[in-house]
Parts: structure tokens; sequence; C-alpha cells
């Protein structure tokens, strides 16, 4: 796997759920957003303001920071038309870029293809999390999804194997056992070839965590546990240009304000660990993370919460992002509302193909499935 | 040798249900194969899975379900089921008839669809299709309900032909368009909205008012056609026979290549499919007649391990060997997660054309949790069915390295291996030489090599395939 440091890397933040857009990037100055969220809106006393109009969250501190470095862009508006407000199909489509028929291959995992045609880097595209994502998915395309860094490899957790010695030994058998051999037929080579590769990527892999060593003690959660993974394997330069992992879930219909709290407390927490590992380690410059959501909330309040919505807010940061607003942010007022909800104004294909060709430089018509919109976010 | 009735019988459970233990497999031995055919094919005379017990226990898998709960529910009577063969055939048509709950986004509802599959899978193709035909999780799928007199939609009456009979090639375009026509007016009634009372069934609605009654022409028969006189054409079509058949073959027989290629790939055994298409047109379409033939067949009895396991097989059959969920017990919805992260979500195929099978069922990913799935759990002395073959070579005695081995093939399986597998599992068993019991701890030590020999086993190419 050859690669210099210098390749772009993406990091794919999923925040799962559905986040709240007003809540996150609020409008706190709107008499609008207070008449519209009398039980969730969040104190004006409390935000953080980003300008006379806008404002994080108040427990997007760290986010706050490196909005103020210039590493931030915020897309506002962004989603599809004709949303279906439903999680899955939603999903579905920001990871297939399909919103009018049901896609099986992922945006992410033709990235990873076009990267490496010839698939010679089974870690090319990584994914922390359990089982893959489908935009991760793209027949022919190896990927590597790995639960947990530390754990990850073949007859992991099976009781009778005792010991180091003893799981050596086997892994040795198993090795042997899907060795290449003549005359068992195309299944069996392919599950052979699988096989290897797997063994080959637990093996690199295996070094990441090794090599590691940081300052940073990053905090408890699963999002940040996933982060420092994906930190750990970028830092062993295994040549990853993809990783991809998902945090929730931020579907908040009831209960909102302590839910939202405590998702926006873990994942800014989990943001300001990482790129401070990658600050401590001097690296970083050739990578970004994206944030998006399947869509935004509802912009009146149910009582306790928020149900679905339809444009959403996105986030692009990294030291070559430039750092600012994108798009627009929808209007709340009610002739502008689409079934009650923020009306999206900026297609998530062009956010896709804005990463795709500017960061990655790779054309991305093919992969988004047309020509869309870019903005100018990569330096 | 591993006895020739008990492997073939351990074929046919694996091929017609989710497989079964040695202690099953020998009381189906002795009941004879023809017998224990005749068995599955008529589930109505076992009694149905306790659901008083299910849900007793369980009560979060009864009602208004989200999705993982809608899978944890089908995996419970996977595993459990008294009737191996109207699940297995449940199974068959979900993975034929696909429907997602990323549309449908009713987990209950899908259910209904799952149940519908157990009531009619074994009997008339006809029936099945008006079934389906009028399923309120098909109807919206394919957006029937969208299909209006004078404004058809013709995604149903498409889908109908291309992936659910005929297949690709058969058929015109008008063809489709008449379909839809003869289909308009099958909707369903006005779905509840989710908040803030939940999830409820739907229901088949047949508005006459807007059904499109004028003469129409489908595969050269006229008439004011309706919904079931197209299924009563389609059915008799001989393309319906092969494809039908095809499907059949893919999932009880061998692995083919992928449908999308049915009309430019010709099947791997043209003879079997002949056999199952004449079963079918002279049982009138009678699902029980061609599987009965299927089974019975040599083309059938001799394709040992011909079919990579799909998730859900290697989920349950494995679970199923090793004993550990005959009960209620925690630990169900973690199965149906482990099909998710395999690949195969249950009641949410990626789209209408289905999850691809065999060999695409595999890549890195899931090929480490389906081993490491397989080895966790055979690897394991203190579950019931691992501490059943234990036993079992125990009452064999001292065991030389090669009966060890082929011991354990034995009692898995019977399994077949290649040569290369065997020598390496044979080097497994010779390097701590003879397997003995005498003592209290050469038991021991004996139990934890045969569980890391079943583990071993378990990772294994071979241990893929059905």
């Amino acid at each position: 796997m050859a690669s210099t440091s210098a390749d772009p890397v993406v990091v794919v933040l999923q925040l799962t759920g559905a986040n709240d857009y007003l809540n996150t990037v609020i409008p706190y100055t709107n008499p609008l957003y207070r008449d519209n969220r009398p039980n969730v809106g969040v104190p004006e006393d409390k935000v953080l303001p980003i300008d006379d109009t806008l404002a994080f969250h108040p427990n997007m501190g760290p986010v706050k920071r490196l909005w103020d470095e210039g590493k931030v862009a915020i897309i506002h508006g962004i989603g599809y038309a004709n949303s279906p407000r439903s999680h899955f199909r939603s999903m579905d489509i920001w990871h297939t870029c399909e919103p009018d028929r049901v896609g099986t291959e992922g945006w992410a995992g033709r990235v990873i293809r076009d990267l490496d045609p010839k698939g010679e880097n089974v870690l090319k595209g990584v994914n922390f999390g359990q089982g893959l994502p489908r935009a991760m998915v793209v027949r022919g395309v190896p990927v590597t999804s790995v639960s947990d860094l530390e754990a990850y490899g073949v007859l992991t957790g099976v009781p009778a194997i005792s010991g180091e010695q003893e799981k050596a030994r086997v892994l040795e058998r198993f090795a042997r056992m899907y060795a290449p051999a003549i005359g068992t037929g195309s299944v069996m080579d392919y599950l052979g070839h699988t096989g290897q590769d797997v063994l080959k990527g637990v093996d690199i892999l295996k070094t990441a965590p090794q090599q590691y060593a940081s300052t940073v003690q990053y905090a408890d959660t699963p999002v940040a546990k996933n982060l420092r993974n994906v930190a750990q394997v970028y830092l062993a330069n295994l040549g990853t240009q993809l990783f991809y992992t998902a945090h929730g879930s931020f579907d908040t219909h009831f209960n909102q304000v302590p839910m939202h709290n405590k998702l926006w407390i873990d994942v800014s927490t989990a943001l300001e660990n990482f790129f401070d590992d990658l600050r401590a380690h001097d690296a970083g410059d050739n990578l970004i993370m994206v944030l998006f959501t399947e869509f935004g909330r509802r912009v009146h309040d149910n009582g306790t919460g928020t149900d679905h919505g339809a444009g959403g807010v996105a986030f692009v940061i990294g030291n070559r992002v430039k750092g600012g607003m994108y798009s627009e942010y929808p209007s709340l007022r009610p002739a502008d509302l689409q079934q009650g909800d923020l009306a999206p104004n900026y297609d998530f294909r062009g956010f896709y193909s804005t990463v795709v060709q500017k960061w990655l430089g790779l054309d991305p018509v093919p992969i988004v499935g047309g020509h869309f919109e870019q903005l100018d976010f990569i330096s | 040798m591993p006895d020739h009735d008990i492997a073939l019988m351990a074929h046919l459970m694996r091929r017609a249900g989710f497989g079964a233990s040695r202690a099953e497999l020998e009381a189906r031995v002795a009941q004879g194969y023809d017998a224990t055919v005749e068995e599955l094919l008529h589930p109505e005379r076992q009694p149905a899975l306790d659901e008083d017990t299910l849900y007793r226990y369980f009560p979060n898998l009864e009602g208004p379900l989200a999705p993982v709960q809608a899978q944890t529910n089908w995996v419970y009577r996977m595993i459990n089921t008294p009737r191996p063969l109207e699940e297995k055939m449940a199974l068959f048509w979900h993975q034929l008839f696909a429907t997602g709950n990323s549309k449908i986004d009713n987990p209950p509802e899908l259910l209904q669809q799952i149940a519908m599959f157990r009531r009619h899978g074994l009997g008339s193709f006809r029936t099945l299709l008006v079934e389906l035909a009028k399923s309120p999780a098909m109807i919206f799928w394919l957006d029937n309900n969208g299909n209006h007199r004078g404004a058809i939609n013709e995604n149903w009456g498409r889908e109908l032909l291309e992936l659910f009979s005929m297949g690709v090639g058969n058929y015109s375009e008008d063809d489709i368009k008449e379909a839809s026509r003869a289909f308009t007016g099958w909707t369903i009634g006005p779905k509840l909205p989710r908040l803030p009372l939940g999830r409820f069934y739907w229901s088949f609605l047949y508005k006459p008012e807007d059904h499109d009654d004028g003469e129409k022409t489908f595969l050269g028969h006229r008439g004011r056609l309706n919904g079931e006189d197209i299924i009563d054409i389609v059915v008799q079509q001989p393309a319906t026979a092969r494809f039908l058949a095809r499907h059949l073959y893919n999932f009880f027989v061998a692995d083919e290549p992928q449908v999308p290629s049915w009309n430019i790939t010709p099947p791997g055994n043209p003879e079997a499919i002949q056999t199952l298409e004449q079963a079918y047109n002279e049982s009138n379409y009678d699902m029980r007649a061609v599987l009965r033939v299927l089974f019975r067949s040599d083309f059938f009895t001799q394709a040992r391990f011909a079919r990579v396991k799909s998730p859900a097989e290697l989920v349950i059959g494995t679970v199923r060997l090793a004993g550990s969920f005959a009960a209620p017990r925690l630990g169900f919805q973690d199965l149906a997660w482990e099909c998710n992260y395999q690949g195969q979500e249950l009641l949410n195929p990626p789209s209408v054309e289905s999850w691809h099978t065999g060999q695409e069922w595999i890549d890195g990913g899931a090929l480490v949790r389906r081993v490491n799935f397989a080895a966790k759990f055979l690897g394991d002395a203190s579950l019931p069915g691992i501490r059943a073959i234990i036993d079992a070579l125990r009452a064999r005695g001292t065991l030389s390295p090669a009966e060890f081995v082929d011991g354990c093939l034995d009692l898995l399986g019977p399994l077949e291996v290649s040569e290369q597998t065997r020598r390496e599992l044979l080097a497994q068993a010779e390097e701590d030489g003879d397997l003995r019991w005498d003592t209290e701890q050469e038991a021991r030590a004996a139990a934890q090599r045969v569980g890391v020999m079943l583990a071993l086993i378990g990772a294994s190419r071979e241990y893929q395939f059905a």
C-alpha cells in the first residue's frame, strides 16, 4: 500500500437519527425561533454566538473554538427534494445518492473504487462500527469494517482458545486452510483470496495501535473511541483515505433537551480530542472530516421534542477547510416551510461532489450520479 | 466413514430447514427419508410454534415493533419452529418477493406478510400470487396504491412479471401496461399515522370505482381482465414454470449465477429445471408437489454443500448446532443484529431485486463476522450441543488424531472437507497426540481440544457451504 502521507483523507462522521438543525446552528435572535420552540428552544443567554443571527448549541464549545480558528464550514439547508422523512429511506438516499429509486451502491464505496481501482489496499476504506454502512458497499470493492480496533482479528473471542500461544497456533492453521489450492472450484478460490486479504488487513491494522502514542486522553464514549481508532489508523499511514463512523441516536422526538445536550457534549468532546491529537502529532493537513445527518427536524416542537423534518445542516472540519457559512439558512416563515419543515435549498450531492472533486481529486459525476452545484469550502 | 443415511438426512435438514442435531438426525433416519420428506411437506401435522411462551418471555416482541424487534421475532421462530420447511419456505418467498422496511416503515406489517408466506407458501402458486397482490405491504412497496384508472403506475405490474413470475424477455411493455390496468383498484385502506399511538396493521381495499374495467389484451388473452385473471394467465406460462423452477433450484439445490443474468445464462442443470417445471405443471402449480419431486431427486440428494449459506442460515444453523437458543433467554436480538452485520437484514432487503446470493454473500467484512461467529459458538464447550458432541466423542474412547478429526467432522455434519483442510485439522490434532479421557485432567484437556477443533472447522471455508 504505497502512498505518501500527503494523500487526501476524508473522515465521514454520520449523525444517525436526524440531528436537529435548529438547535445545532440556532437562529437565536429570530422571533420565529422562539415562537416555534416554546419547550425545546435554547435560551438566548446560553447559546454560543457565531454572529448577530446565528449561534452554536451551548455544548458545542470545542466546535466553536475550531470555528474561531477558521476550520469549520457550515453547510446550510442541505437535503434533497420531497423527503419521505423516513430514517431508513433517507439514510439510504444519503448513502446511495438515489432519491428516486432504491439504490444499492454506496457513494463512499465508489470513491474507494476510484481511489484504488485494482483493490490493492484492503485498508483504503475503513469503517469503524458494527456492520458495513451501505454508503461503503460496492460489489467487488474490498472494504474493511472494524468494530473495535484493539480486538479486531480472526478467531477472536473463542472460549476454547486460551492464551496467546494457542491463538497464534490456531491462526496459523487458519491461514494454511485458506491458502490457494488447485482444483477446488472458483467459489473456494474466492473464499481463499478473501480470507487471505482479511488476514493481511488484520496484520497491518494490528500495527496501528502498537505504533500509536498520544498525550491526548480521549473521553470514554463510543464516538470518542471510534475517532481514536480513526486517529490510530490515520497516524499509522496505512494508506487509508476514507474513514467512516457513526454516532447516534439523534432521533429526539421526546425529551430532546437533555438528549441533545448529551449528544453534543459527546460529539464535541470527541472532535476536540481527535483534532487535538492530530495537532499534537503535527498531522492533519491532509485530512478533513464531514458531519452529516439524514434530515433536520420539525420547526415547531411537539411538547418535549421535535419530529422529523427536511432541510438540515452539515459540517466540514479541517486545517484546509475555508471556514465560514455556505448556502443559506432556510426561512422560518410559515409560508416558506414545507409541511412545517425547513425547505432544503442545497442538494447533498453537491456537498459530496465538492469533497470528491476538490479534496480527493476524483470525477464526482459517476460517484454521485450527476452534476450538482459545488461550494468553495476547500482551500 | 460417516453413515450414509445420516449424511443425507443432515443434507435434507440443512436445505429444508435450518439444520438438526445429531439426536434429531438419528431419529429421522429411523423414520426414513421419504417419510421425513412427507412430514416436512405437511407442517400442519406438527404443532405450531408456542407463541404463548414466546410472548410471555418477550412481551416486547409483540405489538408495535421496531425493526430489530420484528427481526428478533422471526429469528426466534426460525430457530424454534416445529415446522422447519414451512419456515424455510417463508424465507424463500421473502427472498423472492423482496419487500423492504426501508420504505414500508412498519415492521409488524412485514411480519404479517411473512405469516402469509407461512400459510400459503406450500400451496398453490396461483393462490400465493393473489395473496401477494393483496398484501398491503406489497401494494405500498410497489406503489400499486398509486395505480389508478386512467393514470396507471406500472411498478407492481412490471415486477410481478419481471421478478415474481416470468422473468425478463417473456412479455412486452404493452403486457406490463395491461397488467397494470388490470390491477387498478387494488389498494390499501387509509394508514393510521404513526404518531401518537404507534404502528398499526394496514388493510387491503378493493376500490371498484378506481378499477379500469375496460377491454385488455395480456399475453394474447383478451377480456375485461382483473388482477386475478392476470395471475391465472401468468401461472400457466411456461416461462413462469421455468423461472420458478430456477429459483427453487437456486435456493434448495445449488447456487446459480445471479438472477439478472438468467435471460442470457442457461441453468447449471437444465434437466433438473425441466423436472421441476413438469412437476409444477402436472400438479396444477402446487408447491408441495414440486418440492416433493425436488427433495426426492438425485440432483438434490447429490448436491451436497453446493450452496453458500445465507447469513440467516449460517447464524441460525450454527446456534441450532450449538443448542444454545432452544428456550427463551437473553440474546435473541443479538442474533438478529448478527444477521444484519453479516449482510442480510431480515425484512429489509436492499431492493425489490433482493439480496445477491451464493458467493456474493461473502466479502472481507462478512467473512470475518461469519468465521468469528461460528468459531465462538462451536468453540464453547459450555453449550449443550457442543457438550453433546464432546460426550459422544468420549463415548468412543481414546481416539487417534485421525479418529478425532473425523469424529468432529462427523458429529458437526457430517461435513465434507477438502484434502487441504483435513490436512490442517489433522496437523492440529497431531500436535497433542491421542485424545484421552482416562483421568479428570485428561478429560478436561480433551474437552478443550475438541472445542478448538470444532472452532477451526467452523472457521473453515467448507463451513460456509450448506
